[in-house]
């Protein structure tokens, strides 16, 4: 975890007094609902379909055991016992009052959280690999820079105000776990030849409406420019970006209309001006961060060998237990994708539980990832019999991490006003369809993405199998798309879409022309669909009619 | 009357601006006036539009401008302490604004972490 010193402190301290105001003159009527809207947002809080929904933040999803039985206490205390862990790393309440939050901010603040531009037209939470500084594969510990990223823009005075939302996502390690090719800005940590840290800097990506992969406009910018580099982007951005339709508004409409090139130019241009000024990132600074950060203290330990039976705990292992860069450790996954739970809801009792757990095991601390699970990252390898057992007793040891019933969905129209559908439910059948643990096994690493409208909050563009609530008419159909790839692939829609009913029958057609189709075990889903095309897949689920899942389940009525 | 600001005080008029600049103009077109002009004053046509401010620090940082920086249009209390760090000096808020509340929004926050017009060294230059 970083330590606030007392300035970071006072900060949060100073915005909580802010928002507790603002609230006050909203309530009281001489702050217009529309300004208020505007203000609130970038604390976190929403009106939703029911109730509020307050977001708050865990910066690039690091939390301690402390912070999380706070989150519990508040879950508990301010709302219906339950959390949902959302895919930009962060916890939404659903049922919070207006008139709580300052209340539940200034709890926050104690624990050093906030929800601090959560939402609104500005820089939002950053971003990063769950696997930072424990990953096998690492080339830069990206906490730091994720860390000294917040700082820049947390209140950055000059981008309040954006066109839209700002979402930075930065990746340390070769495999790319930040989905850095669809945010407003990704960044992959790189080393230069003499070991120097730099970054690509890739722009315009994004999901939503238009997804788009992202553009590198700069192949290795050495790290202390990072921040003037930031300034340049959100300031070409905050000008030219559209103000005049919402859903042309963010950056990845400008970099499309203008071109990568034109984009590139009007960046360095600024840039130049920008670039060894006072905002170059010093030595001493990333010192001070790297020192702020509590680390594990490792003990010199080497390797486990499980032996491979068949058992629950061994299925498990081989789904949630991932390699660590320290011999003797390793990374756990805890599925927040138990079937009957809606993806990434946790109770307030599971969120003692876990923090009791994370102590244990895992030196107080946890990480929430972008697929709406949650991550303990240095764990004793002989301590995973024991971790498994706790976590079973209560409900959070399904072993289906990157396979189809880790389904990552947003809260969709049982929670959200802008839904065109609901998620939870399509979540639900799709998880009661399959589930025989061998089968999914054998169907092997499958990303399921369900979004409940075009704003793409479950990522449907980047699933292996994407869905997305669409509205015909008042009511609720489901599209289907194939071949997306958290790494940067956007998805292929394959045909018009299907009622509610008929999602799971589609996504087994699907899973029954891959296994057909794939020439081993090793060749996942999505790399046949990118071998093959779709076209095999979308024959097989609306070619023969007798086959069409509707027709199907017409026949068996009849 | 709307209320007006001036350097931190509560002011009963001010003087009529030399040029008033909209969101979509362009700051390096009045490059070249930046030293005559007493009063610029930037427009913001609506709460949430966020481009007077990179205009207001590219006048006052890159072109070097030093006289009264004024935000006008949908200027509300909620603004001020964001447009003080980036150069703004004067005020112009819109209708139904109580001046003694506006006062208070310069003190919202004690510190800031980035570089601005207002304080060049970013917090990290600053910190023991």
């Amino acid at each position: 975890m970083y330590i606030y010193d007392n300035i970071d402190q006072r900060l949060v301290d100073e915005r909580v007094t802010q928002f507790r105001d603002q609230t006050q003159r909203f309530l009281a009527g001489t702050l217009p609902e529309d300004d208020f809207r505007a203000l609130r947002l970038r604390n976190g809080l929403y009106v939703q379909r029911y109730a509020p929904m307050l977001r708050i933040a865990i910066p690039y999803g690091l939390l301690s055991s402390k912070q999380l039985r706070k989150l519990a206490d508040i879950a508990h205390r301010y709302d219906r016992g339950y959390g949902h862990f959302s895919t930009r790393q962060n916890l939404q309440l659903n049922w919070p009052k207006i008139e709580d939050v300052p209340e539940i901010l200034a709890e926050l603040a104690t624990v050093q959280m906030h929800a601090i531009q959560t939402s609104g037209n500005c820089v939002r939470n950053i971003t990063t690999d769950h696997f930072a500084g424990v990953a096998q594969d690492e080339i830069v510990d990206s906490l730091v820079w994720c860390e000294l990223i917040r700082q820049w823009s947390t209140f950055h005075p000059e981008f309040n105000y954006l066109p839209r939302k700002f979402k930075i996502a930065v990746n340390g390690s070769v495999a790319d776990r930040a989905a850095t090719f669809v945010h407003d800005i990704g960044l992959h940590a790189l080393r230069g030849e003499a070991g120097e840290v730099g970054f690509r800097v890739i722009v315009g990506g994004g999901l939503g409406r238009t997804p788009i992969i992202g553009h590198v406009i700069n192949e290795f910018l050495p790290s202390r420019h990072l921040l003037t580099y930031l300034d340049a982007i959100l300031r070409v951005y905050n000008r030219n970006g559209r103000r005049d339709n919402i859903h042309k508004a963010r950056i990845k409409i400008l970099v499309k209309e203008w071109g990568v090139e034109k984009f590139r130019e009007a960046v360095h241009a600024e840039w130049a001006h920008l670039k060894d000024g006072p905002a170059t990132v010093t030595w001493a600074e990333l010192h001070r961060i790297e020192r702020r950060f509590t680390r594990p203290q490792y003990e010199k330990l080497s390797d486990v060998d499980f032996t491979s039976l068949k058992t629950p705990f061994n299925a498990w292992l081989k789904r949630n237990v991932h390699p660590h860069k320290q011999p003797g450790y390793a990374a756990v996954s805890i599925s927040l994708k138990k079937t009957g739970v809606p993806p990434g809801d946790v109770t307030s009792d599971q969120m003692e539980r876990i923090a009791d757990l994370a102590e244990h095991y895992s030196f107080g601390e946890l990480r929430v990832t972008h697929e709406q699970n949650l991550v303990f990252a240095d764990v004793r390898q002989a301590e995973l019999p024991g971790l498994w057992q706790q976590l079973r007793e209560i409900g959070l040891a399904t072993p289906n991490i990157g396979l189809l019933t880790n389904i990552i969905a947003c809260p969709g129209g049982d929670f959200c006003s802008l839904a065109n559908a609901k998620s939870i439910p399509v979540a639900e059948a799709i998880q009661r369809r399959f589930d025989d643990l061998d089968y999914l096994h054998d169907i092997g690493e499958l990303d399921l993405n369900i979004s409940g409208c075009i704003n793409a909050c479950g990522h449907h563009h980047v699933g292996h199998i994407g869905i997305l609530g669409v509205d015909k008419n008042g009511e609720e159909w489901y599209q289907i798309t194939i071949g997306g790839a958290q790494q940067g692939r956007i998805g292929k829609i394959i045909g018009p879409s299907f009622a509610r009913a008929d999602v799971p029958d589609v996504v087994e057609r699907l899973i029954e022309t891959y296994l057909e189709l794939r020439d081993s075990e090793a060749e996942r889903f999505v790399d046949v669909v990118h071998r093959i095309g779709i076209e095999p897949f979308k024959n097989s689920v609306y070619g023969n009619p007798d086959q069409r899942p509707t027709d199907r389940r017409a026949a068996l009525a009849a | 009357m709307a209320t007006l600001i001036k350097d931190r005080q509560i002011v009963a008029q001010l003087s009529p601006p030399d040029l008033v600049l909209e969101p979509t103009d362009d700051p390096a077109l009045v490059a070249g006036a930046v030293g005559i002009a007493g009063v610029i004053a930037i427009n913001f046509p609506k709460f949430g539009d966020g481009r007077g401010y990179s205009i207001a620090r590219l006048l006052r940082e890159r072109y070097g401008y030093k006289g009264e920086l004024r935000a006008v249009g949908e200027v509300a209390r909620d603004h001020l302490h964001a447009m003080a760090q980036c150069g703004f000096d004067a005020f112009q808020l819109r209708e139904g604004e109580n001046p003694r509340e506006a006062l208070k929004a310069f003190d919202d926050f004690s510190e800031q972490y980035q570089s601005t017009a207002a304080q060049p060294l970013p917090l990290f230059r600053r910190r023991a």
